[in-house]
């Protein structure tokens, strides 16, 4: 990172990964990887494009992929939803996940979403069983799961998809437990305190991976991912691969007990 | 004369009578959701039911308990965990030790072991007089260490749940609890082991979705508000008013997210006999 782009607030670099021009999972996928075949529905309910899931190659190893899935003009993004997923889109997520680990594929999550959807349809179907479901199953998945939040990171709705052995975010990205204007009319009761609120929350990529949740900044061209999508592409997949020729040669029991122990020492508190 | 001198003298003695009365039957309580008002005498038998309009009365860790668990079994854990301000936000310590001397507890949650009917067991209750009962840091790593000390010690657990979500307060770490927490549930699950929830008003947000929903088995209190979204947010993204009934204890019940919704008084027998069919079933 240039000493200049560190510079961006939080604000800024919502503004940034809000833009209509940022690279969504679609993008992301036909770049790096080889192969990909989409796989939809949630075996029960029905088929939330909200998130995209399937399988493909990564050079020779075939691996899970799923992202939430934004859209990149008005009609897109009425059939993905702006990417807040229902609760069938993450039920969605888990089943191939779980077949990602019967398959011993490794597993690949792009997260880029404002939230998991608030809606009837989502508490009639069980929005809380069903993120609360996706954290348990994905502790325990005994095959490597890698994250990589490109552009928002909303709450629940994001962690749903980010159980994993390693954690990455795009330069830009925001990983936050709330947005910062609900932050700012929650405990402020004044939603114009939005940047200031977006300030305090800590919810850049340096912030986070200052506070060890995250193992790592993927650097984005300059002024953005979209400036220069097959670099952004290029910058990910070097990850991708180092990381999968870490994983991939450790035991699936070791690296569920890795993911859990990662989680289990997060939270500051004292002790007396 | 005489008859008003006699009127006037009984006139005292009844006023006298009341007084007395009244102050033998003890304060008035008003009732949170009809308003009407009850002696708090008979509130507190009824185990906090307005005799009114039948909802329940939101309960602290002690009165849950006190009504819960075996008298003198029950034995405090995890209370050397304790808050601190990650995100430096302004008040936030000052907001706490307020909390604390007002509630007299030391966080959101209080957990350790006792028996139920002579069931041994874990129990943690979430307090909604303690910032809404939100998940920060160290309601995750009570809770964290309860699921850990049952797993080791091959005991149930039943968390009281309530809770209006994440404490915004710490940021990003209270969103890693609902992870972390359902990461340790699993754990214990893995083991073999019962976990019992029993969703209590109102509970909502990050432990919905998270411990709340994980239970081998999931009561709910009757008339609890039990959700992922607050009812105002979504009614701000439809744009219309949700009716009376979304999100109680019944519609998540008839929705097939709660196995029953029990009442108050029958919640105690209720969890013993659970306990008890699954330390049977366990050949014990
Ligand atoms: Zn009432």
């Amino acid at each position: 990172m240039s000493g200049e782009h560190n510079k961006i607030t939080a604000s800024g670099r919502i503004e940034i990964v809000k833009q209509k021009a940022r690279p969504n999972v679609v993008d992301y996928i036909s770049r790096i990887f080889d192969d990909f075949i989409e796989f939809r529905g949630d075996r029960a309910f029905g088929d939330d494009q909200a998130i995209l899931g399937g399988i493909a190659r990564l050079g020779d190893i075939p691996v899970t992929v799923i992202g939430h899935h934004k859209g990149k003009n008005t009609q897109e993004n009425i059939d993905f939803n702006f990417a807040m997923a229902h609760p069938e889109g993450y039920r969605k997520a888990l089943r191939l996940m779980k077949q990602a680990e019967k398959f011993h594929r490794p597993i690949i999550c792009f997260v880029d979403t404002p939230g998991a959807y608030c809606g009837i349809g989502a508490e009639e179907r069980g929005q809380g069983e069903a993120i609360a479901k996706s954290l348990q199953v994905m502790m325990a998945l005994e095959t490597p799961v890698i994250t990589i939040v490109t552009g928002e990171g909303g709450s629940g709705g994001a962690l749903g998809l980010a159980v994993a052995n390693k954690v990455y975010m795009l330069e830009n990205a925001v990983y936050s437990v709330i947005s910062p204007k609900g932050f700012a009319s929650i405990l402020w009761k004044d939603a114009t305190r939005e940047k200031e609120a977006a300030e305090l929350l800590k919810m850049t990529a340096q912030d986070l991976y200052d506070a060890h949740i995250i193992e790592g900044i993927i650097p984005e061209p300059e002024e953005g991912a979209h400036k220069d999508v097959k670099q952004m592409c290029k910058n990910i997949e070097a990850v991708l691969r180092q990381d999968l020729a870490e994983l991939t040669g450790i035991s699936g029991q070791e690296l569920a007990q890795l993911r859990y122990e990662k989680f289990r020492h997060m939270g500051v508190f004292l002790e007396r | 004369m005489l008859i008003d001198l006699f009127k006037k003298t009984r006139y005292i003695s009844v006023d006298l009578d009341y007084n007395e009365r009244q102050k033998e039957l003890g304060p008035l309580v008003v009732c949170p959701f009809c308003k009407k008002s009850m002696r708090a005498k008979e509130y507190e038998q009824r185990l906090h039911q307005c005799q009114h309009c039948g909802k329940y009365g939101r309960l602290n860790p002690e009165q849950r308990l006190a009504i819960t668990v075996d008298e003198g079994s029950f034995q405090l854990m995890n209370e050397n965990v304790y808050t601190t301000n990650p995100l430096d936000f302004k008040g936030y310590e000052e907001k706490i030790a307020v909390l604390q001397e007002k509630t007299g507890c030391t966080e959101a949650v209080t957990t350790g072991v006792g028996t139920i009917l002579g069931e041994k067991t874990c129990i943690a209750v979430m307090n909604s007089e303690f910032l809404m009962a939100s998940m920060g840091s160290v309601v995750g790593e009570r809770l964290t260490r309860l699921f850990e000390y049952a797993t080791e010690e091959r005991l149930p657990v039943i968390i009281f749940c309530a809770s209006g979500g994440a404490r915004m307060h710490e940021g990003i770490l209270s969103l890693m609890q609902m992870a972390k927490v359902s990461g340790a549930a699993g754990k214990h699950s893995q083991a073999g082991l019962l976990y019992i929830t029993v969703l209590t008003d109102p509970t909502t947000g990050g432990v919905t979705a998270s411990f709340a929903m994980l239970g081998d088995v999931i009561l709910a209190e009757k008339n609890a508000t039990i959700g992922f979204a607050g009812r105002r947010v979504i009614e701000g993204t439809i744009g219309t008013e949700l009716p009376k009934d979304f999100q109680t204890a019944e519609f998540v019940e008839k929705h097939g997210f709660v196995d029953k919704v029990v009442s108050r008084q029958e919640l105690k027998e209720v969890l013993a006999k659970i306990l008890k069919l699954h330390r049977l079933e366990a050949g014990n």
